[in-house]
């Protein structure tokens, strides 16, 4: 454990839809599944229009080494698998289903024998599954190691009104506990930590009770502060290790997973099914009742709100993701995606965005980063177009949590501009490697 | 019915605190100072705050108009300036005859320090300090007069303020400590009560506008620096500028450093100043020109104290 926390920022957590079971939604006309729900190159489609598909069966191949496979989620008619859609700023292809209603499951699906390493990694990719959490990172590239020391599961869930990971660690005590069985046989990791949120005691106790019997599994009650689930933040507090600049958790010996990416591992190897459904958290201002929905991947938000009962006013803003880190859509026809775990609509107060001013150098962008990096800085730099100062400044480190542009009294697009200055620096670094060889 | 939907960068919650609630906290921090002013001083403390506030909202105004950019008075930091500048002038700036002083002083903070550097968040000095100073070389007399408080006995009362006995040498003329530390002796209007800005810097600190770290340094080195000296320490903190200057003045968001080690740094360097002047120096000005010189350094301050980048590698 780390002598001292990292700082960051405390949100208000509008966690009311916890208590709620989650619902399953029934089967939308059409699903819109994009080939592009992970970090790495887009899958690449195996089906064409006209092909007839079952719910599970195989319709994009991954399409590189850090990539993943897609499944249908419905069965029904494949309209066509070149629909563009706009995701975070990046035009991305995606595969139109007409459902038939009957939801056919594909014959092929059956349990996994997993005894290996080798075998749950095969297992993760024949899965589709990806980083749960928001990153979407491919988790089978994540899992495919030489030897761990730790394994962090990450239940911190610090963003305010999201409660999908809540669910799982309440709901599928059952996938949680087999999924652990089934890392500690496969990877053989010195200690699991199983990062928690004290805002979430009902998490804790039944993770803690579920897991007393294991030796090497502890629960790790954290501070509700934002943002504790960061993979780095998370590493830190709970193994007290830092993963350095440009780092992956595994040069420190450890591998974070998110607790419903742990318990889609677990239902894969145990029914076959791979990921083609994931629960969402339906929240915000504008929404009539907020809940949690199961809902197959590639719904589209105006099948899910008309599901949540409507809205209650018009929605001025619909963000896919948490309010700190998930991004605005232009449409309600966008889909829902493999690591979408939450969809809110703001009514026309929240939606609101403030009037930028004058920066006033308060310095509580500085004291809210997690980690120590200096926005305004950033900012001064990029003005005064000096590279060097942002190489310096290490802005390739800002991992865009949003600390500093939520405390900022003036109100400031901060994480707008740490992304441009991380760009940059990202780019110098690259050329300054390139150089060297 | 407009159904288009906002797009917008992340995060798309803020904390309700803007910059116009932290002036508005600050001026509410220095409303017992303030209060007690006009209690102590009567109606000319009540003109000096009132003219110096006014002249600062209006130049700013002023200046915004002039300029053709966006009117900045609602943000209210020019109200602090007003209020900070009125609080260290001593009660003879209130005479009718002395009122358009005050407007000098308050051009100097508002148009010369503030504004000619680019408006808020830009001054390279606190504007009220450096108003004060000014108005120190343009006036002197008015600025190092001695006045007492209506409740002082005038029978009682020695022919300056505590640090001029002090520094004259005078200490059996030194007023009794409690009346001092709640503001019946000789200075300027606001500066005179250390239990009022106390007040005030607790609420400040309470609400998080400000951190511990530069007051508590720049009192404490005073306080240390007095006792290893033998020059009174339990005046010297309660005396003068300090409290003002501590709380109010050397907190100034622009001027001072933002991490907990360039604060504590500052307030060191604040407080050592102020006690060599106070000891050693001829100026009954150790506090203003303390924290005048400290803001000049602050961006060395600034790039000499900066946090280590978590996880960062050394380049």
């Amino acid at each position: 454990m780390p002598l001292f926390n990292l700082p960051g920022v405390f949100l208000p957590h509008k966690k009311g839809t916890a208590k709620i079971a989650p619902v399953a939604i029934p089967t939308p006309q059409s699903v819109l599944i994009p080939l592009s729900m992970h970090i790495g190159a887009p899958a690449t489609p195996v089906v064409k229009t006209g092909d007839l598909v079952t719910v599970g069966q195989v319709i994009a191949e991954a399409g590189g080494f850090v990539s993943a496979k897609i499944h249908s989620s419905v069965s029904g008619k494949v309209k066509n698998t070149d629909t563009t859609i706009l995701s975070n700023g990046r035009k991305v292809s995606a595969i139109l289903i007409e459902s038939d209603g009957l939801d056919t499951l594909c014959e092929t699906l059956a349990p996994r024998e997993v005894n290996n390493l080798e075998e749950l990694v095969q297992a993760v990719k024949d899965s589709g599954i990806v980083g749960l959490g928001g990153a979407g990172f491919p988790t089978a590239v994540k899992l495919n190691v030489k030897s761990v020391e730790d394994i962090v599961i990450n239940g911190a869930e610090c963003e305010p009104y999201i409660t999908s990971d809540t669910r799982t660690m309440i709901d599928r005590g059952d996938d949680i506990r087999y999924g652990i069985e089934i890392l500690n046989k496969c990877l053989k990791p010195q200690r699991i930590i199983f990062g928690i949120e004290k805002n979430k005691p009902e998490c804790i106790e039944n993770i803690t009770n579920l897991t007393s019997d294991i030796e090497n599994v502890s629960v790790a009650p954290l501070k509700a502060m934002y943002p504790q689930g960061g993979e780095k933040v998370l590493v830190y507090h709970t193994t007290g290790k830092t993963i350095m600049e440009g780092k992956l958790p595994i040069d420190a010996g450890v591998i974070v997973i998110n607790c419903t990416t742990l318990a889609e591992i677990a239902s894969f190897i145990r029914t076959g099914m791979p990921l083609v459904k994931k629960c969402i958290t339906i929240d915000g201002g504008a929404v009539a009742e907020p809940k949690n929905v199961i809902a197959p991947i590639g719904t589209r938000i105006t099948d899910l709100i008309a599901f949540a009962g409507g809205t209650k006013s018009a929605p001025k803003k619909v963000i896919l993701g948490g309010p700190m880190m998930g991004w605005s859509v232009e449409s309600m026809e966008m889909p829902v995606m493999k690591n979408t775990n939450a969809v809110l609509f703001f009514n026309e107060q929240e939606a609101t965005v403030p009037e930028p001013t004058a920066c006033i150098k308060c310095g509580n962008c500085v004291n809210a980063c997690p980690f120590g990096l200096d926005p305004k800085a950033f900012v001064q730099a990029l003005r005064a177009g000096d590279d060097e100062a942002l190489v310096k400044l290490k802005a390739n480190i800002c991992m865009e949590c949003g600390c500093c542009s939520f405390a900022c009294p003036a109100k400031r697009q901060l994480v707008h501009t740490n992304k441009i200055a991380k760009a940059k620096v990202m780019k110098i670094l690259k050329e300054r490697q390139e150089a060297k060889k | 019915m407009n159904n288009l939907l906002t797009v917008s960068p992340s995060p798309h919650i803020r904390s309700p605190r803007t910059t116009s609630s932290i002036m508005a906290t600050v001026l509410l921090a220095l409303f017992p100072a303030a209060l007690l002013s006009v209690v102590l001083f009567g109606f000319k403390a009540f003109l000096i705050l009132l003219v110096s506030n006014l002249a600062c909202g209006l130049l700013e105004y002023g200046w915004c108009r002039l300029t053709k950019i966006k009117n900045t008075v609602p943000d209210l930091s020019c109200f602090v300036t007003g209020t900070l500048l009125a609080l260290t002038l001593p009660a003879n700036f209130g005479e009718w005859k002395n009122l358009w002083t005050i407007v000098v002083g308050a051009f100097i903070a508002i148009i010369i320090v503030k504004e000619f550097f680019g408006g808020i968040g830009y001054n390279f000095a606190n504007p009220a300090i450096t108003a004060r100073i000014a108005m120190l070389v343009c006036f002197p007399d008015l600025m190092t007069a001695t006045v007492h408080t209506n409740l002082t006995n005038p029978e009682l009362a020695s022919g300056a303020t505590p640090l001029g006995d002090i520094a004259a040498g005078k200490a059996e003329l030194l007023p009794d400590w409690v009346q001092m530390f709640f503001g019946n002796h000789a200075g300027a209007i606001g500066e005179v009560s250390a239990f009022a800005l106390l007040v005030g810097g607790i609420i400040l600190i309470a609400s998080k506008v400000i951190t511990w770290h530069i007051p508590v340094s720049f009192i404490a080195t005073v306080g240390l620096f007095t006792l290893m000296t033998g020059t009174y320490p339990e005046y010297q903190i309660i005396a003068g500028g300090l409290m003002i200057g501590a709380f109010f003045m050397a907190t100034d968001y622009v001027t001072s450093p933002d991490t907990a080690l360039g604060k504590v740094v500052f307030g060191i360097g604040c407080g050592l100043i102020t006690a060599l002047i106070r000891v050693y120096g001829g100026y009954p000005e150790g506090v203003s020109f303390a924290i005048l010189l400290m803001n000049i350094l602050n961006p060395y301050i600034i790039k000499l104290t900066r946090k280590k980048a978590f996880g960062g590698i050394k380049i």
